[in-house]
């Protein structure tokens, strides 16, 4: 066998079973991260077949190789750029039609090619039926039926692609004669070099494709007139404009494909029929909706809550150890706040909830769920200037902000799960709650508890619908597959959880270690007595708080539910009511509400963002609790609050 | 039943639908000054008709068959007021009747040519807006060439009126270009069948079933692709589990 890595790139449409394929093929040996610079996911792993190592890398699930989002991007960037020795594109038997249209596209590119044909069972449980022979003389390509799930036409699929290595690439599929001309035309004026075929430039000029023209019409300008005139003939022949021209002829061709290769029959209605119908009801939908994400909040909180006490609980036992051996000092006890607490932070307040959040995600995602959630919840997330998708993150956001942070990518454009995350870093996570009630609830009242979460929600609508306005790009609504429910992939789910959470710890940790070893190091140098004085103005002036808030208030970056405890040990009681005027308590208690997301959060914005973005977010946040904050103090005092 | 006065009660309806309500047979009787029972009568015809949906103690509503229709009748409705009104300097009370009398009569192509002639107006004089052109048209040039095709045009309103088990063809997309190619990548390309199947409550999105899947559009969206809905063409009516257009082996 020969020395060389070979590298195959899986590829396909979302909620084809694409990564149930990469796990079964790469199990352990895999590595989630993200794209360079980008907030999608890179899954790769490596395959070892008779001897012969392969790197195996799971494209994003997409419909098109447009520039509509960023996972269309990367996938084309990636098909084009790095050569992938074999394009093992994955394909739902039971919604072939729209499958193929995507093949169709990744023909273009003429790659070597195998299709996976997945997911037969289903198929055939639908009443579908497809010919594979037929199907792979149609495409020119091989195709393998595979049921990934349970392993079946895997070797099968690994062999047929080792073959294809020394294979032909695929070949095109050709389109209406109008067009074809148009594409001749093109191909033969084109001189400028791209790693891309020339007759997939050719069609992304005519479809007049942003990314492609800039490339090409840099180098070479004078194309732009055949271009034009081209595109002109095509779109007066059809009576459309070219995007849609383009897009019929390729799902035109797939209808075709597609009922040559297929033979139906009549289901009777299953039991995943029925749920499917149930989980869209008007009502019942509704009802099922709001059973299933209690139930899996309640799951993920309780379960987090007591992984974190007992985590806690650990440490503790550490700590008294630690301190026995070594003894109390100054520098013993620096050097674990320091050093260790960090650490510990991010172990038990992150972990105990990703944990669980990711794996919940993952089977939400898998079994088809998450979209009939979306779809229920979309007109009702449009008020804060997101669509139905971001829900989930949203909700999440009530249990802890870091998770949510994270699900904001389950949105599709990088506008969105911008909007989406700046969304669910307001929203009142349990660390939040434990003040506002600790606070609030028992020394003011309850009902200014509850004023409290409204002004919260207010805040959350009216930024939502700024940060809608303010957004780069178009706006674009909600539009997806309604895929149907299947179990997920015990498996799969496990080992995805697995790796994203190793992916978190690695991104996120080092932030959090470090902030809290910076904070430490102030306060050991005594730096903090400064900084509170240096906060005065603010604290004290405008927001009426006693000067030790100050440095409250940046230890809370840390863990917010530490606040309270800090601000009792710096006063000297815990009985707040003979410290703070119940008018202070509700500005302290908005002020840790909003103004800045802990440490974790900001860890979690940096992954995902990038730090530039995390600091505004987190600057706009903190300008608007104080802002906010002071106007509140006076609005009370106007009323004649003590 | 002639088809001014189907026109006439479609119109009615949609008076009463643009508001976001149904329309009440003791409201209809009002209206068009007809007797509650003929009402009863005609609205249950229009059902039969798949034009309105009626439900007993509610009131009817426009399906998108019955939509498509209103509208067009409805949009030449309110041009012949604004071009009455305009243009001819007619007094304002009489300008209703006369509109009323005249739309039944106006070729498709002839409004499309008034719509042109005064500058494409959004609004009627009394601030109502005035229903979408319904050509392939990007721009108002182009509106000479595509209306002078046939006279009478085809059945075209926007998807998201559709009511659930209505079927309906793509014709074409208004709005954004990013939108507008993530539409036609999900494989609403024009041309291609597809059926509602259900619409989210509060005006969330519409779930539609095309190409064999199921896919859920914001409601927005989904009032930015317009639809050809007449059933003329047979084909449409096939039964199939995964959509109007494929084979089926018995």
């Amino acid at each position: 066998m020969s020395e060389q890595k070979l590298m195959f790139a899986l590829a396909g449409n979302a909620n084809v079973g694409k990564s149930v394929i990469f796990n079964q093929l790469t199990g352990l040996h895999q590595h989630v991260g993200n794209w360079p610079g980008k907030t999608v996911e890179r899954a790769e792993g490596t395959l070892n077949y008779q001897g012969q190592e392969i790197d195996v890398i799971d494209l994003p699930g997409i419909y098109s190789l447009s520039t509509y989002s960023i996972e269309e991007i990367v996938s084309r960037e990636y098909i084009a750029v790095e050569q992938p020795d074999v394009i093992i594109n994955v394909v739902d038997a039971s919604t072939l039609e729209r499958n193929l249209a995507f093949t169709i596209q990744l023909l273009e590119l003429q790659p070597r090619m195998v299709i996976a044909l997945n997911q037969i069972d289903i198929a055939e449980a639908k009443g579908i039926l497809v010919y594979t022979e037929e199907l792979s003389r149609e495409l020119g390509v091989p195709v393998v039926p595979t049921v990934a799930v349970k392993g079946a036409g895997l070797t099968e699929l690994v062999k047929t692609a080792m073959e294809a290595v020394k294979g032909e690439k695929a070949k095109h599929i050709n389109y209406g004669s109008e067009i074809e001309d148009g594409i001749k035309n093109i191909v033969e004026e084109l001189k400028a070099e791209t790693p891309y075929p020339s007759r997939w430039i050719a069609i992304k000029l005519l479809e007049g494709d942003a990314e492609i023209e800039k490339i090409i019409y840099e180098k070479q300008p004078e194309i732009k007139t055949t271009v034009d005139a081209q595109r002109d003939i095509i779109e007066e022949i059809h009576g459309h404009e070219i995007g849609s021209v383009m897009t019929s002829e390729r799902y035109g061709l797939a209808s075709i494909i597609s009922e040559k290769t297929t033979r139906h029959v009549i289901p009777d209605k299953t039991l995943r029929d029925r749920l499917e119908d149930l989980s869209s009801h008007p009502i019942l939908g509704y009802v099922l909706m709001i059973t299933s994400i209690l139930a899996v909040f309640y799951g993920i909180f309780s379960f987090g809550d007591w992984l974190a006490g007992t985590l806690d609980a650990v440490f503790g036992v550490l700590q008294t150890v630690y301190f026995n051996t070594v003894g109390n000092t100054d520098t013993t006890n620096f050097i674990w706040n320091a050093v260790v607490d960090g650490f510990i932070g991010g172990v038990v307040v992150a972990i105990p909830y990703i944990g669980p959040f990711y794996l919940v995600l993952s089977l939400l995602e898998d079994s088809g769920y998450l979209a009939r959630v979306a779809y229920l919840m979309d007109s009702a997330m449009h008020s804060i200037g997101l669509h139905g998708k971001g829900f989930i993150p949203v909700m999440l956001g009530f249990g802890c902000n870091v998770p949510a942070v994270l699900g904001a990518r389950i949105m599709e454009t990088e506008r969105e799960r911008l909007i989406c995350a700046f969304v669910a870093s307001l929203v009142p996570c349990a660390a939040r709650s434990i003040v506002i009630m600790g606070l609030v609830a028992t020394y003011v009242g309850f009902r200014w508890a509850i004023l409290l979460y409204f002004i919260d929600f207010i805040l959350i609508f009216v930024l939502g619908r700024i940060a809608y306005k303010v957004a780069p790009d178009e706006p674009v609504g909600l539009i997806m597959e309604l895929p149907g429910f299947r179990l997920p992939s015990m498996k799969t789910t496990a080992q995805r959880t697995w790796f994203r959470l190793k992916d978190f710890v690695y991104e996120a940790f080092p932030v959090m270690i470090i902030g809290n070893f910076v904070i430490q190091v102030a306060a050991f140098l005594g730096l903090l007595g400064v900084v509170e004085n240096l906060m005065r103005p603010i604290t004290v002036s405008w927001l009426g708080l006693p000067a030790a808030a100050g440095v409250v208030l940046i230890f809370g970056i840390l863990r917010k539910e530490l606040t309270l405890i800090l601000l009792g040990s710096l006063m000297g009681t815990t009985n707040f009511a003979t410290i703070l005027t119940p008018v202070q308590m509700f500005v302290f208690a908005f002020v840790v509400m909003v103004y800045v997301p802990c440490l974790s959060t900001i860890a979690a914005l940096v992954k995902e963002f990038g730090m530039r973005k995390a600091l505004i977010i987190s600057g706009v946040e903190v300008a608007v609790a104080v802002v906010l904050g002071g106007i509140i103090l006076r609005v009370l005092l106007f009323i004649g609050l003590p | 039943m002639s088809s001014a006065s189907v026109e006439e009660y479609l119109e009615a309806i949609y008076g009463f639908n643009e508001k976001g309500e149904l329309a009440k047979n003791q409201d209809l009787s009002e209206k068009l000054r007809v007797s509650p029972p003929s009402v009863t009568q005609m609205i249950q015809r229009l059902a039969e008709e798949e034009l309105v949906a009626y439900e007993p103690y509610k009131g009817t509503q426009l399906t998108g068959k019955g939509m498509a229709l209103a509208q067009k009748v409805v949009r030449k409705h309110r041009l012949l007021e604004v071009f009455l009104y305009d243009k001819l300097k007619l007094p304002r009370e009489k300008v209703h009747d006369q509109a009323c009398k005249m739309e039944h009569s106006l070729t498709d192509e002839t409004a499309a040519a008034l719509c042109k002639a005064l500058d494409n107006p959004e609004k009627c004089i009394d601030d109502d807006p005035i229903p979408e052109c319904s050509l392939i048209v990007e721009s108002c040039d182009e509106c000479e060439h595509a209306r002078s095709k046939s006279a009478e045009h085809p059945l075209i309103t926007q998807l998201s009126n559709l009511k659930p088990g209505e079927e309906g063809k793509v014709a074409f997309m208004r709005g954004g270009r990013h939108a507008t190619q993530r539409i036609l990548d999900m494989g609403l390309t024009p041309g291609t069948y597809f059926k509602m199947v259900n619409a989210a409550p509060f005006h969330g999105p519409v779930e539609i079933e095309v190409r064999g899947t199921s896919l859920a559009l914001g409601r927005k969206l989904a009032s930015q692709v317009y639809v050809e809905v007449d059933d003329k063409d047979e084909t449409w009516k096939r039964p199939h589990p995964h959509g109007p257009h494929h084979n089926i082996l018995r």
